[in-house]
C-alpha cells in the first residue's frame, strides 16, 4: 500500500486528499516508511522533522475535512534543500561551517509553502554551499542517484532530486545558479524548473551567486512543477531583486500543445563532448515536437561558448563576498581557542569550508583583487551582455529553445570530484540560462541502454515560464518517461 | 594572461582569511593555474563597445517604507554565537 | 624651514547619519543608547540567506541634501560592496557606493572669520555604517554590538579646499547646520550621528605639487578637529624637517594623549575588492522625486543669515547666533511679526532666552511660552512697565509655569511705579531726610545724585520707574 501512495505525483495525491480519498497523515506516513525503506541507500536526508510533519499533515486533514483546502499544496508532503532557512531547524547548506545553525527565520520560500499547507518534511542533501554538480561536495556525504546508487544524482540539488526520483517525497525545492535543479532533474529521471530571475524571492535561501541564484521545484511531472511554482511566484519585498510582474496562471495552458509553435534546436549543443546517447535521445525528441506540430528551427548561441568561463568568473566573485559572513562570529564553525582575530578568522573558516567551496572563494577574490577585477570580472560582465544578446537574438525566430541538459548521463561517484574542470564542464548546457536570468526546465527525455536517464532542456523567454511549462507539457505527454521508476 | 605565483596564492589567501598549508598553496596555485588557463577564452572575445551586465533582468527597484519592524531579542540575536558576554558577542582582542 | 613655510591642505569626509526610523537596509530602529545587540534582525546581523531591502527615506534624504548643496543627483546610480574582514562588519563587506554615487559635484561656501570659503565637493554617497567592538573587555577580548550596523549614513567627500584647522572646523559647522536645517541629521557628534575624517597633507608654500596625505580617524569633537588637525601638520613638518618622508597611512586620533598614532589594523594594504552589489538592483531616481525634494526645501542657514541681517538690521553675530538653530530664529519671527523692535527681540533671544532654556533644561520645542507671550512680555520693558532687570525674572517665570507676564507682574507687584505724583512724594520725603547731603551735592559734590538716586529707588522698593526718578530728582536738586 505505501509504495502505491508515494508513486502517486504531487497532483494526484492532491486529489485524492481533496477527495477525502487519503489523508496527509497517510501520505506524510507513506513517505516516512518509504524513506525508511529506501534512504538507507539514496542518502537524500539530512534531517527530518516526522513530528512536526505529522502535525501539519493533522492540521490540513483537519482543513480538508471542513472543505477548506488551502491549494493544491495543502497536505503534501514536500522536502527542502538544505540551503532553505526554517526558524527553528537547523539549516547547514551541507557544511560543516553550519552544521549546528539553527536558522532564526523562515525563507520566503518556506513561508509561502507552509502558508498553502505544504507539510514541509525535512531537508535534504547537497553539494556544501550549492557548489557542485554531483552531491559530493557534501560534508555529510554523497547521495546516490536513484536510478543507479553508485552514481551521481547530480548537483548541486541532487537531494532534492534523489528524494523525488525514489518515491521518497512528491517535491521538494530546489535552487539553481548555473544549473543546480535542471542537471540533477536529467539525471534522475525528474522534472526540475528554474524559473526566470527575479520570480521567485531568494530571500532566506543562502547564498552562492547572488545574481544567478533563483529558487526553483523539483517534481516528477511537470504539471506538479507548474503547481509548486505558482505557490512560491510572486514579489516579495524583502528581495530587492523580486519581480513586481503579475503572477500568471502558471497550468493554465498545460494542455495545449505545442501546433504553431517555433521551436529552436540548439545545435551547438549536440557537438562534441555529447554523449551518444544523449543526443539520439533529444534528436528523438525534436522529431517528436515536430510531429506534434511544432516548427524546428536551427538556432545559433555563438557567445555560449564562453558561458563556462563568464559563468565562473561571475558567480565565483560573488561567493567569494557572500561567504564573508562565515567568520566564526556571530554563528557557524569557530576554531578552537584561536590566538587573535585573524587566527579566528583564517582557521574557521578553513576548518569550516570544504575544498570546493575553498577553491571557488580563493578564485572569486582573485578575479576581484586589485590589478585583476578589469580583465577577468568586468570582462565576464561585458561577456555576459553578449550571451544574453544571443538569446535576445534567438527568441526574435522562436518561442523556446531546447537541447541536452546535461551532455552526459549519471556519472560514477568520485569519478570527476578530483578534476574541477570536467565537474564545471557538466553545466556547459545549463549556466547560459543564469547568465541571461531566462526560466529554464529539465524534462525526462528517455534512458541510456544502461538505464540511465536523461534530460531535455527547454529554455523560454523571461517570464514566459507558463509558456515554457506547456511545451515541457506536451512532450511529456507523448513520451511519458516520468513513469519509469527507479527499483531500489 | 598572468600565470599564478606562491605570492599571489598566499595574498589572495590572506585577503580570503583562508589558511593554507604550504602543500595547500602549491595545490591550490596548480589548480586555480589550470581554471584561469580555462577562462582565458572570454580575453579574446572583443568586448569594446559593450557595456558590463551586473544583473541580467531588471526591472524597477523595491523600496520599502521606513517604518520600524520586530527584530530579533538579545537572546535570539544571540543564539547561534559560538561565543558571547554580556549581550555582546565575543572575539579576541582587537587592536585598533 | 619654520612650519609658518608650509602650506597645510586639508579635505574632510563626513559621515553623517541619517534621520531615519529605520536601518538602511531593514527594519530595525536606529535610536541610540539601547542595550548592545537589542536592535539587530537577521539582516543586520549579517545571517545567511538575508538581503538587503532599501529604505526609501533615506534615498529622499540623500536627494535633499544633494540638491541643498548643489550637487548633481544621479537618474541612475550603483551599489556596492566593499569587502573587508572586521568583527563589526557583519556581512564581511558593506554595502556602499562607488563607482557611481548618488550626488556628484556641488560646493558649501562658508563664512569663517578669515573670510568667505568655498569648498568643492567631489561627491555624495549613501552607506551603511558598521557595529561597534568594545576593545577594554577582561579576558582580552573585545565585544561586538551591532546595533548600529546598517544604519544609513551620507558620507559627504570634501574637496581638499581647506587650508587651516580653523577653516576645517568651520565647515564643519557650517556643513552640520545645514544638515541639521534639511531635517537629515542631529548634529550630534558625541553620539557619532556627525563624524568627520581628516585627510591632512603639508607642502612648502608656494608649490604646486601637493604633499602625502595622512587620514585621520576618530574626531568626534570640533576641538578636536583642530587639535588633531595640529598637531598632524606640526607632526608632518617635523618629519620633513628632520629629513624623513610621510607615509600613506591611517592615523588614529588619541583624545587621551592629545596625538595622532598609525592605526595596527589598517596595516596590511587593503584591497576592498568593490564591485557592484548583486542583491540591489541600480538605484533610479525619478525626475518626480528630484521635483519633490526641489520643491521643499528649506531656506538654508547662510541665506537665512543674510536675510535676518538685511531685513531686520540685525549685527552678523547676532544673525550668526539666531542661525545656529533653525528652531529659534521661526521663534525670532514669529516675536518680530508682534512686537516694533525686531532688534530688541533678536537681542532678547540670543541672550536671555537662551540662557533660561539652558538653565531650566527645556528646548524650544517643549515651551510653554508661545512667541505670543513673550511678544507681550517685549512689550512690557517697552512700555516702562518692567526694567530689564524685572523682565528677566518675569521670563523665568513664564518659562517654569507657563502663565502670561501680565498676570506675574501683578501677582508679584513687579511692575514699575510710573506715577509722577506717587514718586514725587517719595522724592521729597527722601531729600528731606537727607539735607546734608544734599546741601554738599548743591555744594560741588555730583557723585552724591547717586546716593541718594539709590535711597529713593530703595523707599519705592526697587519699582520705581528709573527715568522718572531721575528726572524729578534732577528737577528737585537743580530747580
Ligand atoms: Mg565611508
Ligand atoms: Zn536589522
Amino acid at each position: 500500500m505505501s509504495t502505491e501512495l508515494t508513486d502517486l505525483s504531487l497532483l494526484e495525491l492532491s486529489n485524492r486528499l481533496s477527495e477525502g480519498t487519503v489523508t496527509s497523515r497517510d501520505a506524510t506516513e507513506a513517505c516516512l516508511r518509504r524513506i525508511g525503506e529506501v534512504d538507507g541507500t539514496v542518502r537524500a536526508f539530512l534531517r527530518i522533522d516526522a513530528e512536526g510533519a505529522l502535525a501539519r499533515a493533522d492540521a490540513a486533514d483537519a482543513r480538508a475535512r471542513e472543505g477548506a483546502r488551502l491549494g493544491p499544496l495543502d497536505g503534501v508532503p514536500l522536502a527542502l534543500k538544505d540551503n532553505f532557512l526554517q526558524e527553528g531547524r537547523i539549516v547547514s547548506a551541507a557544511s560543516k561551517m553550519l552544521e549546528h545553525f539553527v536558522a532564526p527565520y523562515d525563507a520566503t520560500v518556506v513561508q509561502r509553502l507552509e502558508g498553502a499547507g505544504a507539510v514541509l518534511l525535512g531537508h535534504v542533501n547537497q553539494d556544501a554551499f550549492a557548489m557542485g554538480s554531483s552531491t559530493e561536495t557534501s560534508a555529510f556525504g554523497c547521495t546516490g542517484n536513484p536510478y543507479d546508487v553508485t552514481r551521481t544524482p547530480g548537483g548541486s540539488s541532487g537531494g532534492s532530486a534523489a528524494a523525488v526520483a525514489a518515491r521518497e517525497i512528491y517535491g521538494a525545492m530546489g535552487t539553481d545558479t548555473g544549473g543546480s535543479i535542471r542537471q540533477p532533474a536529467a539525471l534522475t529521471n525528474t522534472v526540475g524548473l528554474k524559473p526566470t530571475y527575479g520570480r521567485v524571492s531568494r530571500y532566506g535561501v543562502i547564498s552562492y551567486a547572488s545574481s544567478l541564484d533563483q529558487p526553483g521545484p523539483l517534481t516528477r511531472t511537470v504539471a506538479d512543477a507548474a503547481a509548486m511554482l505558482q505557490v512560491i511566484a510572486g514579489v516579495d519585498e524583502k528581495d530587492a531583486t523580486s519581480a513586481p510582474h503579475a503572477v500568471p496562471d502558471f497550468s493554465a495552458h498545460l494542455d495545449r500543445g505545442v501546433e504553431g509553435l517555433r521551436i529552436g534546436f540548439v545545435r551547438e549543443h549536440l557537438g562534441d563532448g555529447v554523449d551518444p546517447e544523449v543526443r539520439d535521445a533529444l534528436l528523438a525528441a525534436a522529431e517528436a515536437y515536430e510531429a506534434m506540430g511544432a516548427t524546428l528551427v536551427d538556432v545559433e548561441l555563438p557567445y555560449s561558448r564562453q558561458a563556462l568561463a563568464t559563468y565562473y568568473l561571475i558567480a565565483t566573485a560573488e561567493a567569494s563576498s557572500n561567504l564573508a559572513r562565515y567568520d566564526g562570529v556571530r554563528y557557524g564553525h569557530r576554531a578552537a581557542s584561536p590566538e587573535d582575530l585573524n587566527a579566528l578568522y583564517a582557521r574557521s573558516r578553513s576548518e569550516g569550508f570544504g575544498p570546493e567551496v575553498k577553491r571557488r572563494i580563493l578564485l572569486g577574490t582573485y578575479a576581484l583583487s586589485a590589478g585583476f577585477y578589469d580583465a577577468y570580472y568586468v570582462k565576464a560582465q561585458k561577456v555576459r551582455t553578449l550571451i544574453r544578446g544571443d538569446f535576445d537574438q534567438a527568441f526574435q525566430k522562436v518561442d523556446v529553445l531546447m537541447g541536452p541538459t546535461s551532455p552526459v548521463p549519471a556519472f560514477k561517484l568520485g569519478e570527476k570530484l578530483e578534476d574541477p574542470l570536467a565537474m564545471y564542464l557538466m553545466d556547459v548546457f545549463t549556466l547560459p540560462c543564469n547568465l541571461a536570468g531566462l526560466p529554464g526546465i529539465s524534462v525526462p527525455c528517455g534512458f541510456t541502454g544502461g538505464g540511465l536517464p536523461i534530460g531535455l532542456q527547454l529554455i523560454g523567454r523571461p517570464w514566459d515560464e507558463a509558456g515554457l511549462l506547456r511545451v515541457a507539457a506536451a512532450y511529456e505527454r507523448h513520451a511519458p518517461h516520468h513513469r519509469r521508476a527507479p527499483t531500489l | 594572461m598572468s600565470r599564478l605565483t606562491l605570492d599571489t596564492v598566499r595574498h589572495v589567501a590572506r585577503l580570503s582569511r583562508l589558511a593554507l598549508t604550504e602543500a595547500e598553496e602549491e595545490a591550490t596555485r596548480k589548480e586555480l593555474e589550470a581554471v584561469l588557463a580555462a577562462m582565458d577564452a572570454i580575453a579574446q572575445v572583443p568586448t569594446e563597445q559593450v557595456e558590463p551586465t551586473s544583473h541580467a533582468l531588471l526591472i524597477g527597484a523595491l523600496w520599502r517604507a521606513d517604518t520600524v519592524r520586530p527584530g530579533l531579542t538579545n537572546e535570539e540575536a544571540l543564539a547561534n554565537a559560538p561565543q558571547a558576554r554580556d549581550g555582546s558577542f565575543a572575539v579576541p582582542r582587537v587592536i585598533e | 624651514m619654520p612650519i609658518a613655510d608650509f602650506q597645510p591642505v586639508i579635505g574632510l569626509e563626513v559621515h553623517a547619519q541619517l534621520l531615519t526610523d529605520t536601518k538602511l537596509f531593514c527594519g530595525c530602529p536606529t535610536s541610540f543608547g539601547a542595550a548592545p545587540n537589542t536592535q539587530v534582525c537577521p539582516v543586520c546581523l549579517g545571517m545567511p540567506g538575508v538581503l538587503p531591502s532599501l529604505n526609501a527615506q533615506a534615498v529622499r534624504f540623500a536627494v535633499r541634501t544633494g540638491l541643498a548643496l548643489g550637487c548633481r543627483v544621479r537618474e541612475q546610480s550603483a551599489w556596492s560592496r566593499k569587502n573587508y574582514f572586521y568583527p563589526d562588519l557583519p556581512k564581511g563587506y558593506q554595502i556602499t557606493q562607488f563607482e557611481r554615487p548618488i550626488c556628484e559635484g556641488g560646493a558649501l561656501v562658508v563664512d569663517a572669520p578669515s573670510g568667505e570659503i568655498r569648498v568643492r565637493l567631489h561627491h555624495i554617497h549613501i552607506e551603511e555604517d558598521a557595529g561597534k567592538s568594545v576593545h577594554d573587555a577582561e579576558g582580552g577580548a573585545s565585544l561586538v554590538d551591532l546595533n548600529r550596523a546598517g544604519v544609513p549614513l551620507l558620507e559627504i567627500v570634501g574637496e581638499p579646499d581647506l587650508r587651516s584647522s580653523e577653516e576645517a572646523a568651520e565647515y564643519l559647522k557650517a556643513l552640520r547646520d545645514v544638515l541639521m536645517y534639511l531635517g537629515v541629521n542631529d548634529g550630534n557628534l558625541e553620539e557619532g550621528s556627525f563624524r568627520c575624517d581628516a585627510n591632512v597633507s603639508v607642502m612648502p608654500k608656494g608649490s604646486k605639487t601637493l604633499g602625502q596625505r595622512v587620514e585621520l580617524k576618530n574626531i568626534n569633537s570640533f576641538r578636536f578637529v583642530r587639535q588633531a588637525i595640529d598637531y598632524e601638520i606640526a607632526r608632518q613638518v617635523d618629519v620633513i624637517e628632520s629629513g624623513g618622508t610621510i607615509l600613506q597611512e591611517t592615523r588614529l586620533w588619541d583624545t587621551v594623549r592629545g596625538e595622532t598614532r598609525a592605526m595596527r589594523s589598517k596595516e596590511d594594504a587593503h584591497d576592498y575588492r568593490y564591485f557592484p552589489e548583486p542583491d540591489l538592483p541600480p538605484l533610479r531616481i525619478s525626475p518626480e522625486l528630484i521635483e519633490s525634494e526641489r520643491a521643499q526645501l528649506p531656506e538654508l542657514p547662510r541665506a537665512l543669515r543674510q536675510r535676518l541681517m538685511s531685513q531686520y538690521g540685525l549685527a552678523a553675530d547676532v544673525a550668526g547666533v539666531l542661525t545656529s538653530d533653525r528652531a529659534l530664529v521661526t521663534w525670532f519671527e514669529e516675536t518680530a511679526a508682534l512686537t516694533p523692535d525686531a532688534r530688541r527681540v533678536a537681542n532678547w533671544c540670543q541672550g536671555e532666552l537662551l540662557r533660561v532654556l539652558k538653565e531650566t533644561g527645556t528646548s524650544l520645542q517643549a515651551l510653554k511660552m508661545t512667541p505670543a507671550m513673550f511678544a507681550r512680555l517685549l512689550q512690557l520693558v517697552e512700555n516702562g512697565t518692567l526694567s530689564q532687570n524685572a523682565a528677566k525674572d518675569v521670563l523665568d517665570e513664564m518659562v517654569r509655569s507657563g502663565r502670561e507676564a501680565q498676570v506675574i507682574v501683578e501677582e508679584k507687584g513687579l511692575g514699575q511705579i510710573n506715577d509722577e505724583g506717587a514718586v514725587a512724594a517719595v522724592v521729597d520725603e527722601v531729600l528731606g531726610a537727607h539735607a546734608a547731603e544734599v546741601e554738599k551735592y548743591r555744594g560741588g559734590q555730583q557723585k552724591l545724585f547717586g546716593f541718594l538716586m539709590g535711597q529713593v529707588m530703595k523707599a519705592l522698593r526697587g519699582k520705581g520707574n528709573p527715568q522718572l526718578v531721575n528726572r524729578l530728582l534732577r528737577d528737585r536738586l537743580e530747580g
